[in-house]
């Protein structure tokens, strides 16, 4: 049997400083080696000031994986020198002296399959490493820093995945409960990181490390399995050994290095007394924790009657979710929830799209009130919403300046009517006795309004002037 | 100008106008020039410390408000950081370190208008005990400078004792500020762990150390404690001492208070006129209303092996961070690999450091890990329990702050153990954490005897009304320099 164990690393990109100083916790669009301090920098004589809104978030992660979450937390050092370290050691977390870190065990189903989590813990990121010239002899290696220290919690799996499909089904629960938890958001480039162990049935255990985004993550697991299948079936040993995912080749590739054998001399930072995360404060947290997502999805189906699939859409994605709940006023909450997930997927599938996007949670109602209200037409709904992703304008601006409001003026429609039974005499001839062709002509009236008439009571009309 | 004043007296003198904070500070730099070549106790002067002395007269002179310390030249032992200042840790490696900021004693010290006289010698990263191991060579005793001044705080003690600065901020891992201080007959000071700011104080064994006040009188150390103790937000470890004024009733003497003899620390190795001194002032303590009884902490025993094992391991990672590539010395890095250029660039540490490196990458690796470092852990919580316990029964405990006098430069720099042995007595406030004081009390052949006085967590204040209970007993000799 295949077995696939996860130590995930996510970076806690929604707060605002570094885990021991106050730098930018958002060190992205820095020039290199400006986002740092003497902490971060790791001077002689600084000391570590730990960030309490890290631990709070990374118990809210841990609580939120169904995880036990100790009264008491510690850190310590994991010793190894590395250029992107500052200090030549990492402050972590640790569960050999007892629970210390902020998640003890827990689970989390992935469809029907259960996943154990080991542990949840606080840590900071090291520096990056950018690695320039072509050949071994001119090649240097430049240290950025404004990474060091950034907040990074690592979620640690039990190898209990069978296969890759188990891997992305529950990546994609974790992203989103990061970005629902409002602790982090997974499409940040180097956000989300992972090492990954695979072992198939028979052979050792391999480690795979330096994935760099979930989407290689997968891809990392589907190729290790395929290549230890294929030594497995011409009966050459899987060696116990650690490979690193190179993501230009998409491959993973034997590490030279014996990291494997290093001896980190963990012992007790003690520089950061123990933290108290006592019940009072876990219960604080916990009544303060954003709303889950299988909460949400049962309160869609509940209340608003909302299909399953579409409910499944609606809050497995924060940003729908929070404008599906600020805009509906339970009377249009189908009518928005239809609007979000047929019409506005499409506009808004990338970050920076939502990012520039103008639409707020009142241009949805003024929407889905004005097709309620036969206003507007679904399809002229679908092209305002369009326009106001764009450009933010209130709904009536659009309506007046796209010219999309329904034609129901009666005398107007008559008009555009007798027009169209002049035009096709066959088909008004047919259609007394053939109701089916009215369609037909109420096709055509559509046509002519750009699908803005009033179909109900154009078909009307036309059954009257017929009849 | 007379030098010989306390801190106290000083700041009474430049307030009353009596004398001004300029002449007196260019009266110790000349000071310093006249016998600091036969002490070395300074790696550094600063040169601006006469100017930066005539600015606080001039608020003197304006009325304008003044801090407390009126101008008063401290020295600043060299592992501290001043902004825009060398900080070297007496150590090659940091050669060309110049700190970016300032530590919050620092910090404090000059928003009180202290002047910073120079920076102070040390054994290198204040690992040792008689700045001998000092990349810049040895200080030499005041007493008699063929004789070791203590360590690691040894410039600091000497450089008080000497008068060239009215009082010092050494630090103290296993006993650097009182070892010194007994040694060089000053006041020197441990504190609770946490009531000072380690923010600044570059770290040889953090979980147990302290910046700690060199001072001529015991009142003295009540006034800098005054200033340099409380919670500082750059250092989670501190303690919030409430804002003590331990100046206010340091006279109430110790009539009716318990103490308790350490037995351990007047036993084997002891020498005689340092236990006869030890005896001396212990019925001076009962001559003062104390009631004295013997005890036993039987885990002193191991406290030694527990302390190096402990601060080995703590300073293997402490110091991990010295590879060269940010800060330290010139040494291009073209043409290294990573690992090919560290080993080569941390060749520049001394050998009592690379000792201590190579003692901390053995104790706590995986497979011996159990036998020294948690085994010494071990020892450390037991301890603990043990002086707790003591504290029920006592308020104070007493034993002499080393158990030897002075010794001649060069004589014990060969027997890296039988040195380690001579922190018996100052390391068990280190690794519990209780606050201790080292008292001049005696001078046996011109070399001088600090006695030790040791409260529980948190008594600092009744801890330094006993000491200076006990200095009023006392009337020593100058100086021979």
């Amino acid at each position: 049997m295949t077995k696939i164990g996860l130590e995930i690393h996510c970076q806690l990109t929604k707060l605002e400083s570094k885990l021991f100083c106050s730098c930018k916790a958002n060190y992205r669009e820095n020039k290199p080696n400006s986002n740092v301090c003497p902490i971060c920098m790791g001077l002689p004589g600084t000391l570590p000031r730990l960030n309490k809104k890290a631990v709070e978030k990374a118990t809210l992660i841990a609580m939120a994986l169904n995880c036990s979450t100790p009264e008491k937390i510690a850190f310590f050092r994991k010793n190894y020198f590395y250029p992107d370290l500052p200090k030549n050691f990492q402050i972590t977390q640790l569960n050999i002296y007892g629970d210390t870190s902020v998640g003890g065990t827990g689970e989390i189903m992935v469809g029907d399959k259960k996943i154990r989590i080991t542990r949840i813990q606080l840590e900071e990121d090291p520096g990056r490493l950018i690695y320039e010239g072509s050949s071994s002899k001119n090649q240097i290696t430049l240290v950025d820093y404004n990474r060091a220290g950034t907040p990074l919690v690592e979620i640690v799996t039990e190898p209990d995945f069978e296969n890759p499909k188990q891997v992305r089904e529950f990546l994609k629960i974790l992203s989103d409960l990061l970005e629902n938890l409002n602790v982090s958001d997974p499409s940040l480039e180097g956000a989300m990181r992972a090492d990954a162990n695979v072992s198939i049935e028979g052979g050792n255990k391999v480690e795979i490390k330096n994935i760099n985004s979930f989407h290689d993550l997968e891809k990392a697991v589907h190729f290790e399995i395929t290549r230890q299948e294929s030594l497995y079936s011409r009966d050459i040993p899987i060696a116990l050994e650690t490979r690193h995912w190179d993501d230009q080749r998409k491959i993973t590739i034997s590490s030279r290095s014996k990291e494997e054998d290093l001896d980190y001399r963990y012992f007790l930072e003690g520089d950061i007394p123990w933290v108290r995360i006592g019940k009072d404060i876990q219960e604080k947290l916990k009544s303060e924790m954003p709303e889950s997502i299988m909460s949400k999805k049962e309160r869609y189906v509940t209340k608003y009657n909302i299909p399953e699939q579409v409910a499944d859409v609606l809050s497995s994605d924060k940003y729908y979710s929070d404008l599906f709940d600020k805009s509906n006023d339970e009377q249009n909450a189908k009518e928005i929830a239809n609007i979000i997930t047929t019409d506005l997927m499409g506009l808004v599938d990338t970050r920076e799209k939502r990012e520039q996007s103008k639409l707020t949670s009142s241009h949805l109602r003024d929407l889905a009130d004005s097709i309620q209200s036969e206003k507007l037409t679904r399809n002229s709904a679908k092209n305002a919403l369009y326009e106001i992703v764009k450009s933010g304008k209130d709904l009536s601006e659009i309506i007046s300046q796209l010219d999309l409001g329904n034609v129901s003026d009666e005398n107007e429609l008559l008009q555009i009517i007798q027009q169209v039974l002049s035009e096709e005499p066959q088909a008004a001839e047919e259609a007394k006795s053939n109701p089916q062709t009215i369609n037909f002509l109420v096709g055509k009236v559509m046509q002519k309004t750009k699908g803005k008439a009033d179909p109900k009571l154009t078909l009307e009309l036309f059954k009257k002037k017929l009849g | 100008m007379n030098l010989k004043i306390s801190a106290l007296e000083y700041v009474e003198q430049v307030k009353n106008g009596n004398i001004s904070a300029e002449d007196f500070v260019s009266a110790t730099i000349d000071r310093i020039k006249n016998v600091d070549d036969k002490l070395h106790a300074f790696l550094q002067v600063n040169s601006k410390a006469v100017e930066q002395a005539a600015q606080v007269d001039k608020k003197v002179k304006s009325g304008e408000k003044v801090g407390s310390c009126f101008g008063m030249p401290i020295s600043i032992k060299d592992n501290i950081c001043i902004k825009h200042s060398k900080t070297t840790c007496a150590s090659k490696m940091l050669e060309n370190f110049v700190a970016p900021y300032d530590a919050t004693v620092i910090s404090k010290l000059k928003e009180q208008d202290a002047v910073f006289i120079g920076k102070a010698n040390l054994d290198e990263f204040a690992m040792g005990l008689t700045t001998e191991f000092s990349a810049y060579g040895p200080s030499r005793n005041p007493w008699n400078t063929d004789y070791v001044p203590g360590g690691s705080s040894g410039g600091s003690a000497v450089s008080v004792s000497a008068f060239e600065c009215v009082a010092s901020l050494g630090s103290d891992t296993g006993g650097s500020v009182r070892n010194p201080a007994s040694f060089c007959s000053t006041v020197g000071y441990k504190p609770t762990y946490g009531l000072i700011s380690r923010y600044g104080l570059i770290s040889y064994a953090n979980s147990i150390e302290q910046i700690g006040p060199i001072t001529r009188t015991v009142k003295d150390t009540a006034f800098m404690l005054n200033i340099l103790s409380g919670l500082d937000s750059h250092d989670n470890t501190t303690i919030d001492n409430e804002n003590v004024d331990y100046l206010s009733g340091i006279e109430a003497g110790i009539e009716g208070k318990k103490i308790g003899i350490i037995q351990e620390m007047i036993g084997e190795g002891i020498d005689h006129t340092v236990l006869s001194a030890t005896n001396d002032a212990v019925s001076k303590l009962e001559g003062l209303g104390a009631i004295c009884e013997p005890i036993s902490i039987d885990m002193v025993k191991y406290s030694v092996a527990s302390y190096y094992t402990i601060t080995a391991t703590e300073a293997g990672s402490n110091l991990a961070r010295y590879d060269n590539l940010r800060y330290g010395y010139d040494f291009p890095v073209e043409g290294f690999e990573f690992n090919s250029y560290i080993s080569k660039a941390r060749t520049k540490f001394g050998p009592e450091v690379i000792r201590r490196m190579i003692l901390g990458g053995f104790v706590p690796s995986s497979g011996h890990a159990g036998k020294y470092f948690l085994k010494s852990l071990k020892v450390k919580s037991k301890l603990t329990r043990e002086v707790t316990e003591a504290f029920k029964k006592y308020d104070f405990l007493v034993a002499p702050t080393v158990p030897i006098l002075p010794f001649k430069i060069g004589e014990k720099i060969d027997d890296p153990v039988a040195l380690f042995q001579v922190d018996i007595n100052t390391v068990m406030s280190n690794l519990t954490g209780v606050p201790s004081i080292s008292v001049p009390y005696a001078i046996s052949n011109g070399l001088p005897i600090g006695i030790q006085l040791l409260a529980k967590q948190n008594d600092d204040k009744s801890l330094l009304q006993a000491a200076h209970a006990l200095e009023t007993t006392v009337n020593l000799p100058e100086v021979p320099i």
